[in-house]
């Protein structure tokens, strides 16, 4: 299958390794990854702030760049979110009805990485090889805006070598939010300190989850406790294999600066 | 769309009642957070109510249904709200009650402190309201010389304590046993000083102290949760008994409820008494259902009144996508797995109205300025959406409501705040593809002066810390690889 990636600004930027991963995985299933350059940002970051018609822009650029394809993948929920549940309304608040009616046809064709796995490709194991002990955190949007479900555990089940370990009051957000972390910068610490405990008591090596965002923000938390436990994106996991010695390309989010 | 034009219908006025906060919600939230002992009160009470709620909701194999059918029963009374409260109106009248209308907070205020004055009474009892929370009722007949008595156990507890209300349903969710125990040694006339902590002992002493207060006044105060237009019957559930004694014991029956508690039909009710107590306390059914329709003669209230309250709710009704928060039947569940409530209790809201509804109803009820902190008090996590039991899209309100904040800003400033220029030159680079490639290689060459990042990233680096960036995007690494 031919297979657009939707890399997402942040991990374009800071997480390479996720949309690597993804790349890695799609073609060792025997997929063509191909990969728009045109594309930035989806605009969630502005939807979400307040600022609906500086994201029309960024709309109109992300249905432009993706409308030839008939399927496009990216390794975040929070953006398959925004596709799925924003492109439309900010193009309808603008008047524009052609382009929220193409923004629906976009959304209809982007999946979320685990999504497109189970759904689409019809496959839970993917040959995958990571032996460390692993808990998983949900992501709210994952998890509420474009419901996920179990998807991403049933993928992680049939990882060989790899030990599932249950996180604690797991569906709790982690106080990322975008700007939230920013403007209420305090609640957002409180919240992140909870999930931190969570994923402590699992003692677990690797936390992972389908969004970077939500990674960065609890890979921060645990480095500055140097508490010894990675997060690593769901797409890394899902490309290690046994011949690949993958476990040395990932847990990136240990250098973080201050 | 949510330009002003003229007509407008007025928001809540300022300088009465409880919907506005002295401080923005970051500043307020910041001492709630430093107090461990309510931190722990919160956690340990949300969840609990939360458990109990997703038991007894999974009981009900049909609750989506329901919720389906409590939404649409409310949009539908959206759609024709002015006919539904004349109906109503109708109804009540020939019931034998009487109706009155008030724009906002001081002309309720002054209706209910004239009706009080009119029966001679100087002591008015009262049923937990939250309409009558909203317009600061009790300070204006304190101000009149007229005492209101809370008898709801927890408004009590906060009304001795001078306290303020910090959830909609468990006003003094933020205490613990202990500090109750001490409230009333200290505070409640004739109590017996070997007062323990344990629940029943508490519970009995309050009971002692209302008896005295039910048995000896003549005027009532209550809200209401619903009122039925086909019928003209209004009604109050709880879980203690002390409302219906308010409801039936007195001479003079005062409600005070916002216009948007009308729903059409008696079979509707039906709908709302299924929801709300499985969402709010976590019961299969309210413990007391109580309803009345006008006067009994020589039964119950010989005089009954209807304040139908607007206060800034034609506003909200005028907003096309705020008009959602006109729904909520406060039954706190989006309260209760707020993961910001939890932390920050209801106090920092500054309203009245807490948490996730508390963020989309009170900026709307003030105008979006007078309360422009609370739609970001949210990390949107959707957590409230699904609870709600009417589907309330609380987050997507709270984003269009930033939006409001922001055009609002824009059209009152001569100069775009620092944020808005940074969000549109964001917006530019990120239209223009090799900008943007440009500013990534920036940030990940080190080559900006300290941990910059590109856009749309550089707002973090205020207050967090930030991944180092890679040597090489994924850009880079996929236009490398393509050319090998
Ligand atoms: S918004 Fe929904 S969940 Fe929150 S109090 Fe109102 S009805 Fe209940």
């Amino acid at each position: 299958m031919r297979i657009a990636l939707f890399v997402t600004c942040l991990a374009d930027t800071l997480f390479p390794e996720a949309a690597k991963a993804t790349v890695r995985l799609l073609e060792r299933l025997g997929h063509q990854v191909l990969f728009p350059e045109e594309q930035t940002c989806c605009g969630q970051m502005h939807v979400n702030t307040g600022y609906p018609d500086d994201a029309l822009r960024l709309v109109r650029r992300h249905v432009r760049t993706f409308a030839p394809y008939d399927v496009v993948v990216a390794p975040s929920g929070s953006c398959v979110g925004s596709v799925r549940h924003q492109h439309a309304m900010v193009a309808r608040r603008a008047g524009d009805e052609r382009l929220a009616s193409l923004a629906e046809e976009v959304a209809r064709h982007t999946y979320e990485l685990s999504e497109l796995l189970v759904d689409v490709l019809g496959v839970t194991d993917v040959g995958a090889y990571y032996p460390h002990r692993v808990t998983y955190h949900p992501t709210c949007h994952s998890l509420r805006m474009i419901r996920v479900g179990d998807r991403p555990l049933r993928l992680l089940r049939e990882v060989r070598g790899l030990d599932l370990v249950e996180l604690p009051q797991a569906e709790q957000c982690c106080g990322f939010g975008g700007t939230f972390a920013v403007k209420n910068a305090d609640t957002s610490t409180a919240m992140l300190a909870d999930k931190m405990r969570h994923v402590l008591a699992t003692r677990a090596d690797v936390c992972t989850a389908g969004d970077a965002s939500c990674l960065m923000h609890i890979g921060g938390g645990l480095s500055r406790l140097r508490a010894g436990v990675r997060t690593v994106h769901l797409a890394e996991i899902l490309a290690s294999t046994e011949a690949g010695r993958a476990g040395e390309r990932t847990g990136r989010t240990e250098g973080v600066a201050r | 769309m949510t330009e002003t034009f003229l007509g407008m219908p007025a928001t809540a006025p300022a300088g009465v009642g409880n919907l506005r906060g002295d401080e923005p919600f970051p500043v307020a939230a910041r001492r709630a957070l430093a107090d461990a002992q309510l931190r722990r009160n919160l956690r340990h009470a949300t969840g609990t109510i939360r458990a109990k709620s997703a038991a007894v909701i999974g009981e009900v194999p049909d609750w989506p249904e329901l919720r389906a059918a409590g939404r649409a029963i409310k949009s539908d009374t959206m759609a024709r709200l002015p006919e539904l409260l004349e109906q109503l109106e109708a109804a009540v009248t020939a019931a034998g009650g009487t109706v009155h209308w008030a724009t906002d907070a001081v002309e309720a205020n002054r209706i209910v402190t004239d009706l009080v004055r009119a029966t001679g009474a100087d002591r008015v009892m009262k049923v937990k309201s939250m309409a009558t929370q909203e317009i600061g009722l009790n300070e204006a007949l304190e101000a009149a010389g007229i005492e209101p008595v809370e008898t709801d156990l927890a408004e009590l507890i906060v009304q001795l304590g001078r306290d303020r209300p910090s959830h909609i349903l468990v006003p003094a969710i933020h205490r613990n046993r202990a500090e109750i125990r001490e409230v009333f040694l200290r505070e409640m006339p004739g109590v017996d000083p070997a007062l323990t902590d344990e629940p029943a002992a508490l519970a009995a002493a309050a009971r002692r102290h209302l008896r005295a207060t039910f048995l000896s006044t003549k005027v009532a105060v209550s809200g209401a949760n619903f009122a039925v237009a086909e019928t003209g019957t209004l009604a109050v559930v709880e879980s203690e008994g002390n409302g219906r004694m308010c409801l039936t014991l007195p001479e003079t029956l005062i409600t005070v409820m916002g216009i948007e508690k009308v729903i059409p039909t008696w079979d509707d009710l039906g709908v709302f008494l299924q929801l709300l107590p499985r969402a709010s306390t976590g019961e299969r059914m309210n413990p007391y259902t109580s309803m009345w329709t006008g006067v009994t003669p020589g039964d119950g209230p010989q005089q009954v009144h209807l304040v139908l309250l607007d206060n800034g709710r034609s506003a909200v009704l005028a907003d096309e996508v705020g008009r959602q928060a006109l729904h909520c039947i406060r039954c706190s569940a989006c309260l209760n797995v707020c993961p910001v409530y939890e932390r920050t209790g209801g106090h920092a809201y500054g309203s009245v109205y807490p948490g996730p509804i508390g963020a989309v109803l009170s900026p709307q009820l003030t105008g979006v300025e007078e309360n422009a902190s609370l739609p970001y008090a949210s990390s949107l996590c959707g957590a409230c959406f699904d609870a709600c039991p009417v589907m309330i899209d609380i987050p997507s309100v709270l984003v269009h409501l930033r939006a409001r904040h922001v055009a609002e800003q824009r059209a009152a400033r001569r100069t775009p705040s620092a944020e808005a220029v940074a969000m549109a030159a964001a917006a530019y680079t990120m239209d223009h593809p090799r900008l943007y490639a440009a500013a990534q290689r920036a940030a990940g060459l080190g080559r900006i002066a300290g941990r910059a990042l590109p856009p749309p990233l550089n707002g973090w680096t205020a207050s967090r810390d930030v991944p180092a960036a890679p040597p090489q995007t994924f850009r880079q690494w996929w236009s490398e690889r393509s050319r090998s």
